[in-house]
């Protein structure tokens, strides 16, 4: 006798589980088997990283390493051709987009500062401080004080109090980098996905920049991208670094600058 | 320096509250009251003709809340405008009732023409001057509402954005011009009777017209200022700037867009129903590409994402294309172009975004020297 196939119970369920199993973890965020290629190059490949509540972790890396896909990766802007990305335990990244991402408490500043230039530096932080992002909600909201004084401390912080009625697009470049680490932190993210934060910036600008981050660290998981070693050193935390899509090292940044592999593709002899 | 700031926009608004009142009075006892050999009368032509700028500066108006505000460079606002009007045209024409050429009870002229024996459902209901007005906002805001819904979840943007609202323009255009779509094909619907009763060609009614044209355009002016200086308004702007930015903050981006184009659609709208009535015809030709792109001119040269400029604009344009065309009816396409490029290269930011900078500059000039002479006494 024949058997129609469509006839037939297919257990659509459990292929799925299969397929994705629901991974649970005890890391803020877990990073396992990933990788993406674009165009036949694999900008990620089989990149795995773990990153603990409360942890603050640099990485580090040649150019082309994956650490900025990483990112997008991390804030649904790409989807991974494989692997699981999950955040807070249970949360598969890899499901979610951009706003829902940042609104479940994963932050981000990009390479290249990006903040909104037609507003005031005020401004910026005020639409950042964690508040209803409806578009009626925000249609109708009135002034908060509770808002207006948790940007007056974020200004404090980023020690932009005195430019807080510029436009942001007339800062100076330093300037611009800390206004977008101040939306960051107005945010209240769990996470702090930080982009070269030290980027064209003074030596004295580096340090407080180095400091800040620490600061921002004893109450936030944060996950720094950076190139500068002295920065690095003067954050004094784990590194990993990433090369050509994935681990190439991980540790103290002495067992990773000691790493024959690390000073090869990376640190040059 | 807040103060100054919010008494500065204040007297702004309050400028421009007055003299659309001012106007809404002024203009009809001018045209209605005063005897006509006097100076002071204002012929009947002009009151029309200003009527129907200030339906155009509700359009533009319109425009610039999407594209000065959020970045949305729409080429076919002219079709939520054309669908308005449709829509006021469809009343007028039910209220043609037997009066029409065919002396038919129920039917428009152009339906008897076409030997239909009963009212399409989409006429249903146009007898009605609540049912008509509702479809006004409710038919351009649907299909806004859709048609954004689509596009800004796919993220279409930019360029991309603006050649497909072209092209839903164009295919309005084309299906409005069909005499099967019942909408009166290319002679589209004219020789409109009354409204709400009044003769339409009446000075009363068309002074009454003009001054709900100038209520509509204060309206909206103030909902669309009452939008951009809301936060939802500091957002917008954040679109226009940074777009994956303000994602990354956590803002759904095109539910902002969503909203503001379908408010924009339904202003647009409103604008053509006043239109309508104003001309006295309403044809697929409202619908071409062309007057969308004209628009674009209207706000560009008035300063965008700035309200008033944008409605500005669209008079000062128009002004200058009623005087083109008579004076030199070949050159007018000429001088528009001419009057595009000049904008561009040399005001980019329009004649009010040109004046605020202006007035800025000169105002933060005279500060330093007035805090240098506060300190002089001291020393």
């Amino acid at each position: 006798m024949l058997i129609d196939p469509m006839d037939m119970h297919v257990p659509t369920e459990a292929v799925q589980a299969i397929e994705r199993p629901l991974v649970v973890t005890q890391s803020l965020l877990y990073l396992d088997g990933v990788s993406v290629s674009f165009d036949g190059f694999r900008a990620i490949n089989n990149l795995s990283l773990v990153i603990a509540p409360g942890e603050m972790r640099a990485i580090i890396g040649p150019n082309g390493a994956g650490k900025t896909t990483m990112m997008d990766i991390i804030t649904g802007k790409t989807k991974p051709d494989t692997g699981d990305v999950i955040f807070d335990g249970q949360i598969d990244l890899t499901q979610l987009d951009e706003t829902a991402i940042a609104n479940l408490g994963i932050g981000r500043k990009f390479q290249k500062p990006t903040v909104f230039e037609s507003h005031t530096v005020e401004d910026n932080v005020e639409m950042a401080v964690k508040a209803d992002r409806t578009v009626f909600g925000t249609l109708f909201s009135r002034h908060s004080a509770e808002i207006w004084k948790r940007v007056d401390e974020i200004l404090g912080i980023v020690r932009l109090g005195d430019h807080r009625r510029r436009m942001a697009g007339d800062l100076s470049h330093g300037q611009k980098q800390w206004l977008e680490i101040g939306m960051l932190l107005a945010q209240d993210p769990k996470l702090l996905l930080v982009d070269e934060p030290a980027a064209g910036m003074t030596d004295v600008e580096t340090g407080a920049t180095a400091d800040l981050l620490k600061d921002i660290a004893k109450t936030h998981s944060v996950v720094v991208v950076e190139h500068d070693m002295g920065f690095i050193r003067e954050l004094g935390v784990k590194v990993t670094c990433l090369h050509e899509g994935s681990v190439l090292s991980e540790g103290t940044l002495d067992k990773v600058s000691a790493d024959e592999r690390v000073i090869e593709v990376y640190l040059g002899r | 320096m807040i103060a100054r700031r919010l008494f500065s926009s204040d007297r702004r608004i309050a400028v421009t509250i007055a003299t659309l009142l001012a106007a809404a009075v002024i203009v009809p006892v001018l045209n209605l009251a005063v005897p006509a050999d006097s100076v002071f009368h204002m012929p009947s032509y002009v009151v029309a003709l200003v009527g129907k700028y200030l339906c155009y500066a509700l359009l533009a108006l319109a425009l610039d809340l999407v594209w000065g505000y959020c970045g949305i460079l729409s080429l076919g606002h002219g079709a939520f405008f054309a669908l308005g009007g449709y829509a006021m045209g469809m009343y007028l024409m039910r209220q043609i009732g037997p009066r029409g050429v065919y002396s038919h009870p129920t039917l428009p002229d152009f339906m008897v023409f076409l030997n239909w024996k009963e009212l399409p459902f989409t006429w249903w209901g146009f007898s009605s001057f609540p049912y008509a007005m509702l479809m006004v906002g409710l038919v351009p805001g649907i299909l806004a509402f859709v048609f954004g819904w689509f596009a800004f979840r796919s993220r279409v943007t930019g360029v991309y954005l603006s050649i497909i609202t072209q092209a839903l323009t164009y295919a309005l255009m084309l299906a409005f011009f069909r005499n099967d779509m019942g909408f009166g094909g290319n002679n589209g619907l004219t020789d409109f009777k009354d409204i709400l009763g009044f003769n339409i060609q009446s000075q009363t009614t068309r002074a009454v017209l003009f001054s709900l044209s100038v209520l509509a355009l204060m309206a909206g002016y103030l909902v669309a200022r009452a939008i951009v200086t809301s936060k939802a308004g500091k957002i917008l702007i954040a679109v226009r700037d940074a777009e994956a930015r303000t994602r990354f903050l956590g803002y759904r981006v095109e539910n902002y867009k969503l909203f503001v184009w379908t408010v924009s659609a339904v202003m647009a709208g409103i604008a053509g129903a006043l239109y309508v009535p104003q001309v006295g015809i309403i044809n697929p030709s409202e619908f071409s590409p062309a007057n969308s792109i004209e628009t674009i001119v209207w706000v560009a040269v008035g300063g965008r994402g700035t309200l008033v400029g944008a409605a500005l604009g669209a008079g000062v344009v128009n002004f200058a294309k009623s005087w083109f065309t008579g004076a030199f009816p070949q050159g007018w396409l000429f001088a528009l172009g001419g009057l595009f490029v000049f904008v561009t290269l040399f005001l980019p930011k329009g004649i009010v975004g040109t004046f605020t900078e202006w007035w800025r500059t000169r105002a933060a000039k005279r500060e330093p020297p007035a805090s240098a002479a506060a300190e002089q006494p001291a020393q």
